[in-house]
């Protein structure tokens, strides 16, 4: 399914923390992994995700460590901070808000 | 196809994109190993489910996008990697060498200007060895105003923005022309004078020259950054220009000399002060259009310095406790110990604008840590000598701006050691370190423009 720019763009901050809260990860895996939840729905450009990651370190809310993978080769891992935790809380109640507000209508102009 | 050379294939194929990944300005070496950890990754999942590797690369290389598209994403994450392609290429609509010629144009029609505006005050006969003091004062104002017009015209500033600029150029024409210096007898200038003439460019440069440089950005840590990198660079610039300028005039002396002239008016009166103004302009151009024939020069300097200054200033340190000597407390001294501290910030502010914030700490971090310590110990001890001058002598308009500099500059550089110090113990970023010199630069517009302003008024232009 095509979500289209903006709700991709929208969406990837509180994925990507809400996944590297499930542990520390890096990003072949965050993409799997964002396959696997959305089953399939939810469809990255590969590429796009590693600027997401970056701004996240710039702003403190994920921490990145060079760390090698299971064949030897360098490989970047990133895990969660507290201030990550806390702005994934925040982005939570965020989409909760607009999850439960689309739920509503969407409810009353359904026959079900 | 055998199964090895299918496999050369792949790495040959992975090292072409690898390459072109490289050409990218905004990706760096490190997101180039990440995203081909990735693409390897890809690869592999794809093969083991049964694609041949040629075929599963190239799905991989699909699924990591357009690298236009992701050079563009990396660019807006890092703009610190490419901020002269950003700055020369603002919207990119007109024809590239119809653009470039006519920047050319514009900017030797400024760097004219510039050099023929120092002697206009000439046609009133004010002259460079009569009336230096007058000089001296509006030296920027002569210069300043085009390198901002320059920058007002390159950033397509609107008019109802630009036109507040001329506020400074005005307010400053006034304070330094109608203010009534008092020399002492048998001097030109008097001391608040030559402070204010000293302190206006700083003045003028962090405000007017920096916001028309920044058009709408100055208010972002990042857009200062860029601006102190312009700086940087436009002082080694105008460095070199300077010895070309020197090397021409000594040849044009050397050749009238030889057919039995001696034209020196001709090198005081016009080559030397109207070089020295238009240089100006045709440096910040060069900086802005070549900036990445330079770009590493202030880097290299800084760590080519940053090594040599600590070593200065220990030996310093363990010889003034070996031998027990005093410091001597003259003008000439105090000036020299705030260059000294306005250096050591220089270094640090050029290296930490240099440096990929993302980089692991090394040993260089460690040696600009014992550099910022060693200032400050240095520092403590003229400031000391200082103020037991100044509670002894009383206040002189120099001793308290030799003073509030060397405060201004000592909170910086502390704050900064506290900052380097948390960064190597792992307990803080490098972007705080960052964002406090960014934020400690409207202090130093502020002190240059209260001397400048309140200077001379607070101790009755003497």
């Amino acid at each position: 399914m095509d979500l289209g720019k903006d709700l991709v763009a929208a969406s990837a901050t509180p994925l990507v923390l809400a996944i590297l809260a499930e542990g520390e990860s890096y990003g072949y895996a965050i993409i799997k992994r964002v396959g696997e939840l959305s089953h399939g729905h939810v469809q990255w450009t590969d590429g796009m995700l590693y600027p997401v990651l970056h701004r996240l370190e710039r702003n403190g809310l994920v921490a990145a460590k060079w760390g090698s993978s299971e064949s030897g080769r360098r490989r970047k891992y990133y895990r969660l901070t507290k201030e990550g935790r806390a702005q994934l809380e925040a982005e939570r109640k965020r989409w909760q808000v607009v999850d439960a507000t689309l739920h509503r209508v969407w409810m009353k102009g359904s026959p079900a | 196809m055998t199964p090895g050379s299918a496999h050369a294939s792949l790495e040959e194929q992975i090292g072409q994109w690898r390459a072109y990944l490289r050409r990218r300005r905004a990706i760096t070496g490190p997101d180039v190993e990440e995203l081909e950890a990735h693409l390897r990754d890809q690869v592999g999942v794809l093969t083991q489910s049964g694609l041949a590797e040629d075929e599963a690369f190239l799905i991989a290389v699909k699924r990591m996008g357009s690298l236009d598209a992701l050079s563009r994403e990396f660019a807006r994450e890092h703009s610190e990697r490419l901020w002269k392609q950003l700055v020369i290429a603002p919207d990119g609509d007109a024809a590239p060498g119809a653009a470039a010629r006519n920047e050319t144009l514009v900017v030797f029609a400024l760097a004219t200007a510039a050099a023929l505006a120092i002697k206009v005050p000439a046609l009133f006969g004010l002259t460079l060895e009569g009336d230096e003091a007058f000089y001296a004062r509006n030296a920027s104002l002569f210069v300043l105003p085009f390198l901002t017009a320059y920058f007002v015209w390159k950033r397509r500033m609107d008019p109802r923005q630009w036109v507040w600029l001329a506020v400074p150029f005005l307010a400053a024409a006034a304070v330094v022309n109608t203010y009534p210096f008092r020399p002492e007898p048998r001097q030109t200038v008097s001391h608040t004078e030559v402070l204010s003439a000293l302190h206006l460019p700083i003045a003028l440069w962090l405000v007017a020259v920096a916001i028309a440089y920044l058009r709408g950005r100055w208010r972002d840590g990042a857009g200062r950054m860029d601006f102190v990198r312009f700086s940087g660079e436009l002082f080694i610039y105008y460095a070199l220009i300077a010895l070309g300028g020197g090397v021409l005039t000594a040849f044009t002396m050397m050749m009238f000399g030889a057919i039995g002239l001696t034209p020196e008016w001709l090198a005081q009166d016009w080559l030397v002060p109207c070089g020295a103004a238009g240089a100006v302009i045709v440096g910040s151009w060069l900086v802005e259009a070549k900036q990445s024939v330079i770009e590493n020069m202030a880097p290299v300097l800084t760590r080519l310095f940053t090594p040599l200054f600590t070593v200065v200033l220990l030996v310093f340190l363990a010889t003034m406790a070996w031998t027990g000597r005093p410091i001597d407390i003259k003008r000439e001294v105090l000036i020299s110990f705030d260059l000294l501290l306005a250096v050591v910030v220089g270094l640090v502010l050029f290296s930490v604008s240099a440096r990929d914030p993302d980089a692991p700490r090394n040993l260089f971090d460690g040696l600009q840590l014992l550099l910022i310590v060693s200032a400050l110990v240095v520092d403590t001890v003229a400031l000391a000598a200082i103020a037991s001058r100044i509670s002894e002598f009383g206040f002189t308009p120099n001793r308290v701006a030799a003073l509030g500099e060397n405060l201004i500059l000592l909170v910086n550089l502390a704050w900064t050691a506290w900052l380097y110090a948390s960064y190597l113990r792992r307990r803080g970023s490098f972007r705080a370190l960052e964002a406090w010199q960014t934020a400690y630069l409207p202090v130093y517009a502020i002190w240059a423009a209260v001397v400048v302003v309140l200077f001379p008024p607070l101790f009755g232009y003497m």
